[in-house]
């Protein structure tokens, strides 16, 4: 196999590629926390005028809130009663699927055909 | 050296290659001085996500994970004495998209990981300005700026003071939660646990069977990084040796580490505390301590906690830039990256360019964001483990390349790793499924970027440097 001379890049062309790649990491995490769509639904349930019992604390927990500077219920109740939304529907967790099983797919199959001429051009045709 | 003839020799430092002169302690200061902070900060969101029972059932699952990953990677290392680690090895086993990839997922997950130190480093600077007295609250964004530049600065100037500066403080933080858990448990100390009330009726799974898997996210947390031990390869005077021994006596002293950690933080703070690592327990070691009313262990918790972030930080600067480094020396970034320091032959330029990057996440946004970020990166590289490993087994069976070490009873460690990515995956769709997306998103774009574009920059042959047979069925 003839032997691959890859061309040269420009300085400028260089600069720009490693642009892109920063452009594009810091978006995959700083869009969806611009666009409020990161993180999980945590919040918490109002219970009206709360009391320890009211949030299901036993005495021994309410004896480590106060310890840890929690006085009342009032000002743990928050903490105590928020709660994940682990709803979800089945299609989004298809699509979620499609698109891990579709990355891996893909990128093992283009990298097989790059593989081939790695290995074409070190040890030579078979 | 290996690679030593493929890099662009016309590059100030680009002809040199890196010092061999780390031993087997070194290697395991790396994996559990970078892994160790999991169990100062971050594990205790799977307390959140799933309850205590919960989080102590993802600290075992995610365990076996990660014995899995040590396995895994202690033979394919062994035998790929190269800087890089796992990119190193999806390029000789997989092919050039992959490795690119993988070595993403390596700088992202440590850089991320660092990020999350610097963080906690500043809410412990924080928090100790109030004890001591001081009112109104620290600007913490000094001190996370500082902190990455130092330790940026430690490994400008060498491996050997870096692994060796990791040794010392892992042990310290390593220390500091036997006493703790000797301290606080019936054992020797005044008994004072409370799991027994603490994870009574609603405390015990507040979500049910569904709160286990959704805690395997955050699971993964108590070890994550320890397979950054192979980035060390180039470096290290026997790989062949040093490398699965410093790997795996890594993943056993994390197993003790995390599971004494659940022991400690479930046994003295209400979950629904210690599972909100936000507002409630950043450092949950420190917080089980301040709790425990004893001065002495909250000032050892805290040094600890220090420690554990400094120790963590400094293996993430390290593995991050060896990867980095390692992408630009074979052309898949420009080549500029792939110099070594004339005088501390460091992988200086990758060092330096990761700096701001690491800032601006540690800078601009939340900790769970930041976790969850990195967990992915490290999710997609333990997905890759095991389809690497049978390739390798496949392409190179055991009696035509000599490994250092043979992991046991293959493909098991294999199917059961892809088995627990699986379980893992779902775990972060329920809770953090926009992430995982936009995650999977930008791996999907930069690899048609790759492919179609970077890649014509890159010698085939060269990217092959192993000294092994033609690959079967090739």
């Amino acid at each position: 196999m003839a032997r691959y001379i890859p061309p040269v890049q420009s300085k400028l062309g260089q600069i720009i590629d490693v642009i892109v790649l920063v452009v594009l990491s810091v978006g995959a995490l700083f869009v969806p926390l611009w666009l409020g769509l990161a993180g999980s639904a945590k919040l918490p349930v109002p219970v009206e005028n709360p009391t320890w019992e009211s949030l299901g604390q036993n005495p021994v927990m309410v004896q480590q809130w106060n310890k840890l500077g929690f006085p009342d219920a009032a000002s743990a109740h928050d903490m105590i009663t928020a709660r994940y939304d682990y709803s979800f529907s089945w299609m989004a967790l298809a699509v979620m699927v499609i698109v891990i099983v579709g990355y891996f797919v893909m990128m093992i199959r283009l990298s097989d055909k790059e593989y081939r001429e790695v290995i074409a051009e070190k040890f030579g045709e078979k | 050296m290996a690679h030593s003839e493929d890099v662009d020799h016309t590059a100030h430092g680009q002809s040199m290659g890196l010092l061999r002169v780390l031993g087997p302690a070194h290697v395991w200061a790396l994996g559990v001085g970078i892994v160790l902070v999991g169990e100062y900060m971050g594990w205790n969101f799977a307390v959140g996500k799933g309850g205590a029972y919960a989080a102590l059932i993802a600290c075992w699952f995610a365990g076996i994970l990660y014995s899995c990953v040590a396995m895994i990677d202690s033979e394919v290392t062994s035998t790929v004495a190269a800087a890089g680690g796992q990119y190193t090895q999806a390029k000789h086993i997989i092919g050039p998209l992959m490795a690119f990839n993988v070595g993403l997922y390596l700088v992202f997950a440590y850089t991320m990981l660092e990020a999350g130190n610097a963080i906690t480093l500043g809410f412990l600077v924080d928090t100790v300005a109030a004890m001591t007295g001081h009112e109104g609250g620290l600007d913490q964004r000094p001190f996370i700026v500082l902190a990455i530049m130092f330790l940026a600065w430690l490994n400008y100037r060498g491996v050997l003071a870096t692994l060796t500066f990791n040794l010392v403080i892992t042990a310290f933080a390593f220390t500091a939660i036997i006493v703790m858990f000797l301290a606080t448990s019936p054992l020797l100390g005044a008994g004072e646990m409370l799991h027994k009330d603490l994870m009574s009726g609603q405390a015990s799974l507040p979500y049910g069977w569904l709160g286990i898997l959704a805690a395997m996210h955050f699971g993964l947390w108590y070890y994550l990084g320890i397979e950054g031990t192979t980035q060390a390869a180039e470096e290290v005077r026997s790989p062949a040796r040093s490398l699965p021994f410093g790997t795996l006596a890594g993943i056993m002293t994390l197993l003790i580490a995390a599971t004494l950690t659940w022991y400690v933080c479930s046994g003295l703070l209400p979950w629904e505390y210690l599972g909100d690592g936000v507002n409630g327990a950043v450092a949950p070691l420190f917080s089980a301590a301040q709790i425990s009313g004893s001065n002495a262990l909250v000032w050892l918790l805290g040094i600890g906690t220090l420690f554990a972030t400094l120790a963590s930080a400094n293996g993430c600067i390290n593995d991050a830039s060896r990867a980095w480094f390692s992408m630009g020396r074979d052309h898949y970034l420009p080549a500029w990256f792939g110099a070594v320091h004339p005088v501390y032959r460091t992988p200086y330029r990758a060092i330096i360019f990761l700096v701001p990057i690491a800032l601006i996440f540690a800078l601009g946004a939340p900790l769970d964001q930041v976790i969850t970020f990195s967990i992915l990166s490290g999710l997609l590289g333990y997905t890759f483990m095991p389809i690497n490993m049978i390739m390798f087994r496949k392409k190179w069976p055991l009696d035509t390349i000599k490994r250092g070490y043979e992991h046991p009873l293959h493909p098991l460690p294999a199917i059961s790793l892809m088995a627990l990515c699986a379980v893992t995956y779902f775990a972060v769709f329920l809770g953090y499924g926009t992430q995982l997306i936009a995650m999977i998103g930008f791996y999907i774009v930069v690899s048609l970027w790759f492919h179609f574009w970077r890649y014509r920059f890159v010698k085939r042959a060269d990217q092959f440097t192993m000294p092994w047979p033609r690959p079967r069925g090739y």
